[in-house]
């Protein structure tokens, strides 16, 4: 057991903040300001095109594709030292990334590769996700999207639903889509994948005003959209498992966070208890604070523990939904108790207060968190079933053709 | 990073895994409880053959030397086991207390007596209700007046380490001075005592302000041993829910269960974590101890506490029953959470901690 750097890690990491000393600075995003989506959108791309130029993009993606071929763990010394600057990096950015370029690696043609890869390394191509419907979030393989051949002998799709929860739809180039083809089978084998150009018509998307009053969430509507044979990726019937290949990255990506109970010391100390003190000296609240801590820390030594597998090629499986699970529930339990501490000040804060916003944002948010990427309850099934070998949950549609589901 | 256990720990917990598992099956356990034993004696002997007990004391003193993190692996699996073995207050606290705190002459004198198993010592600090460490006993030209009670193994120790203020002193428990009384304690397998000093002859071990530090490495140790016993809860509760048959299907088929279960399983992973940090910190970095300690204590505990309840809970009437293995873990899992320190203790030790790293930061 060894938390220090190798030499080779060493010498990566040393590397990698020298460049980014010289690079990086150009492109933080001012503090405390939120700058209109399509300048963070733009920045992201520019931010994308300078890691491109310098060599520092697509780090574990294969050298033959475009990649540098590197082991996860330099990807991870990487994000570290990424993360010591505030740079423009989002949905935006990271769903072609950590999405996109996966799934169409490893289900696409030597042409779509060619087509696809390279552009969105340098940030001239940016992605969404098009995968949940109103009827079909955890459960996605009941989506109704529909695809069929046009009749005009062309081989191309046309397609016709709703989408939703597709972030950035709005301001990125393309979407990673998945579809039903054939309704007269199980559920799970009527699916196709495609790759779709936001511009083409047909495709509106309408943005979703959130609980935290920020619309980056949408609805997408798809209706006639012509989408060329060409981007279709995967055999038709085989899109469940392009969906599989996207939803592992999500998993693997989740989690990369600062600490959130650092900065709950601090307002607690600044925080007067009413009989002379501050609520640092509160024994409940100490309690709460420590419990939280101690929760914290172990999520960051399991990740670390997993960074250890994944640089060994062993794959962590389930045991990666269980840093998701843990970090979302902390994630709101923590801002709560945030608030609490604060007492009834933090409900409509002083403006001089700067650190209740975040809290009040992040009370809001961490509701995303648990639902999105798997929900609680999904990942619950999955720690149940896959790591403690559990029966699967009873299921009324199994076997059965989609268009005999109730 | 590499964040793992080496190859040879993982030996060491399989070797001491396989051997607990031989010797003290759960009938062993209700035999001991039933026959009123204070101790596992021919396991003792044979750990203590086996080099398991002086695994982490010097070489110099008759040990094996290796560190914390090793002593961690054993302990997990004694933790497992549910072992009826004085090793928490002998090794993991009186061997450890007199490593820290005593002079060359002492630990030449008693380590090596400890690794072999010849000599059992306890740990004395807790004097009725209250805190851990109690404050009234008093020393005073070397003799030592006062009562610790609950004293874990004083049965079949013949030396007690004993917390007198802020220092710790050597106390041989064969003398007129010492009044031994055994209570009834809730941990079945870990038999209590109090211990009466009027006058006793002691030796004072020179080290002080030490007794932070002891705690932090006792700290570690009990979250090992709790990992382990959480463990066994949940493998127990796993074998049954997938044997047991309800309305027509598994037990483990259905959601309430299977999303209870989940939650042990994650509580277990925080905790390994968290242990494999603050055995690794005992070892190698010492600046982190306290934090990881009680980041490792409190996780560990919330792990084993989780675990013993929902084991029994799963297993519904049966559970309630001796023949079942449930309550071993039932009630070991309060001794655990209460021998090392509280929860409010260990909530000071890791804020304090972090306010530390951040005011170094600044």
């Amino acid at each position: 057991m060894d938390f220090n750097d190798t030499p080779t890690e060493a010498a990566f990491r040393a590397e990698a903040r020298q460049w980014l000393a010289a690079h990086a600075p150009a492109h933080e995003m001012p503090q405390g300001v939120r700058l209109p989506e399509e300048e963070e959108a733009d920045r992201g791309r520019a931010w994308m095109r300078e890691l491109f130029d310098g060599g520092w993009s697509g780090l574990t993606f294969p050298k033959a594709l475009g990649g540098r071929g590197l082991s996860g763990i330099e990807a991870v010394i990487f994000a570290e030292e990424e993360g010591c600057y505030h740079l423009p990096k989002g949905p935006f950015t990271s769903i072609g990334t950590g999405m996109a370029l996966p799934v169409i690696a490893r289900h696409g043609t030597d042409e779509q590769r060619a087509r696809f890869i390279e552009p969105t390394l340098k940030g001239d191509m940016t992605w969404c996700q098009l995968f949940s419907e109103p009827a079909a979030g955890s459960d996605l393989a009941a989506l109704r999207t529909r695809a069929v051949r046009a009749d005009d002998g062309s081989g191309d799709w046309i397609v016709n639903g709703q989408k939703v929860w597709s972030s950035w739809a709005h301001l990125t180039d393309w979407g990673i889509l998945v579809v039903r083809t054939d309704p007269t089978v199980p559920k799970h084998k009527g699916l196709t994948f495609f790759v779709v150009d936001m511009k083409t018509p047909g495709i509106e998307t309408r943005p979703i005003r959130q609980i935290s009053g920020a619309s980056e969430f949408n609805e997408t509507f798809l209706t006639d959209v012509r989408i060329p044979d060409a981007n279709r990726l995967g055999a038709p019937g085989e899109g469940w498992a392009c969906c599989m290949t996207v939803l592992m990255g999500e998993r693997l990506g989740s989690g990369a966070h600062r600490s959130k109970v650092e900065p709950l010391l601090d307002y607690a100390a600044a925080t007067p208890d009413g009989v002379g003190g501050t609520m640092l000296e509160d024994a409940a609240v100490r309690r709460q604070l420590a419990e939280a801590l101690a929760e914290e820390q172990g999520e960051r030594h399991f990740q670390a523990r997993l960074r250890t597998m994944v640089s060994r090629g062993e794959d962590p499986g389930a045991l990666a939904g269980m840093v998701k699970l843990a970090y979302a529930s902390r994630y709101q339990k923590v801002s709560g108790l945030g608030m609490e501490l604060r007492g009834p000040a933090a409900i409509a804060a002083d403006p001089q207060d700067s650190f209740a916003p975040d809290l009040q944002y992040d009370y809001i948010y961490s509701t995303v968190m648990r639902i999105a990427g798997g929900a609680d309850e999904v990942l619950r099934n999955q720690i149940a079933e896959r790591v403690l070998g559990m029966p699967g949950e009873v299921r009324m549609d199994k076997d059965v053709p989609f268009d005999q589901l109730r | 990073m590499d964040f793992d256990l080496s190859d040879e720990q993982k030996m060491l917990a399989e070797q001491a895994r396989g051997l607990l598992a031989r010797r003290t099956p759960y009938d062993h356990l209700r035999h001991l409880i039933d026959s009123d034993a204070a101790c596992d004696e021919p396991l003792w002997r044979e750990l203590a053959e086996m080099g398991f007990l002086g695994l982490a004391i010097p070489e110099s003193c008759g040990g094996l030397g290796l560190g914390a993190l090793d002593c961690g692996v054993l302990s997990q699996e004694l933790g497992r086991a549910n072992a009826c073995l004085p090793f928490s207050s002998s090794i993991v606290m009186a061997a450890e207390a007199i490593r820290l705190a005593g002079s060359d002459t002492q630990k030449a004198h008693w380590l090596p007596r400890l690794a072999s198993g010849e000599v059992i010592a306890c740990f004395a600090a807790t004097e009725g209700p209250g805190p851990l460490f109690g404050h009234a006993s008093t020393l005073s030209g070397g003799k030592l007046h006062g009562t610790k009670t609950p004293v874990a193994d004083a049965g079949i120790a013949s030396l007690a380490v004993v917390q007198v203020g802020d220092g710790l002193a050597l106390v041989p428990l064969d003398q007129p001075g010492v009044t031994r009384t055994r209570l009834e304690s809730f941990d079945q397998l870990r038999p209590h005592f109090a211990l009466a000093f009027d006058g006793a002859e002691t030796e004072v071990l020179p080290g002080t302000g030490l007794l932070p530090t002891l705690l932090d490495r006792i700290a570690v140790q009990v979250a090992f041993e709790a990992i382990g016993a959480a463990e066994a809860c949940l493998a127990m509760g796993l074998a049954y829910v997938k044997e047991r048959q309800v309305f027509g299907r598994p037990l483990a088929g259905y959601q309430a269960i299977k999303h209870k279960l989940a939650d042990v399983a994650l509580a277990i992973e925080l905790a390994r974590s968290n242990a494999w940090f603050a055995g690794w910190a005992a070892d190698s970095s010492p600046q982190d101890l306290p934090a990881a300690a009680a980041a490792a204590r409190l996780t560990a505990l919330r792990a084993f506490e989780l675990a013993a309840r929902e084991n029994l809970q799963v297993h519904g009437g049966i559970g309630y029953t001796f023949e079942a293995n449930c309550h071993f873990y039932y009630r070991r899992e309060r001794l655990l959470a209460l021998n090392a320190g509280s929860k409010g203790y260990w909530a000071d030790r890791l804020i304090a901690a972090h306010a530390a790293t951040a005011a170094k930061a600044a």
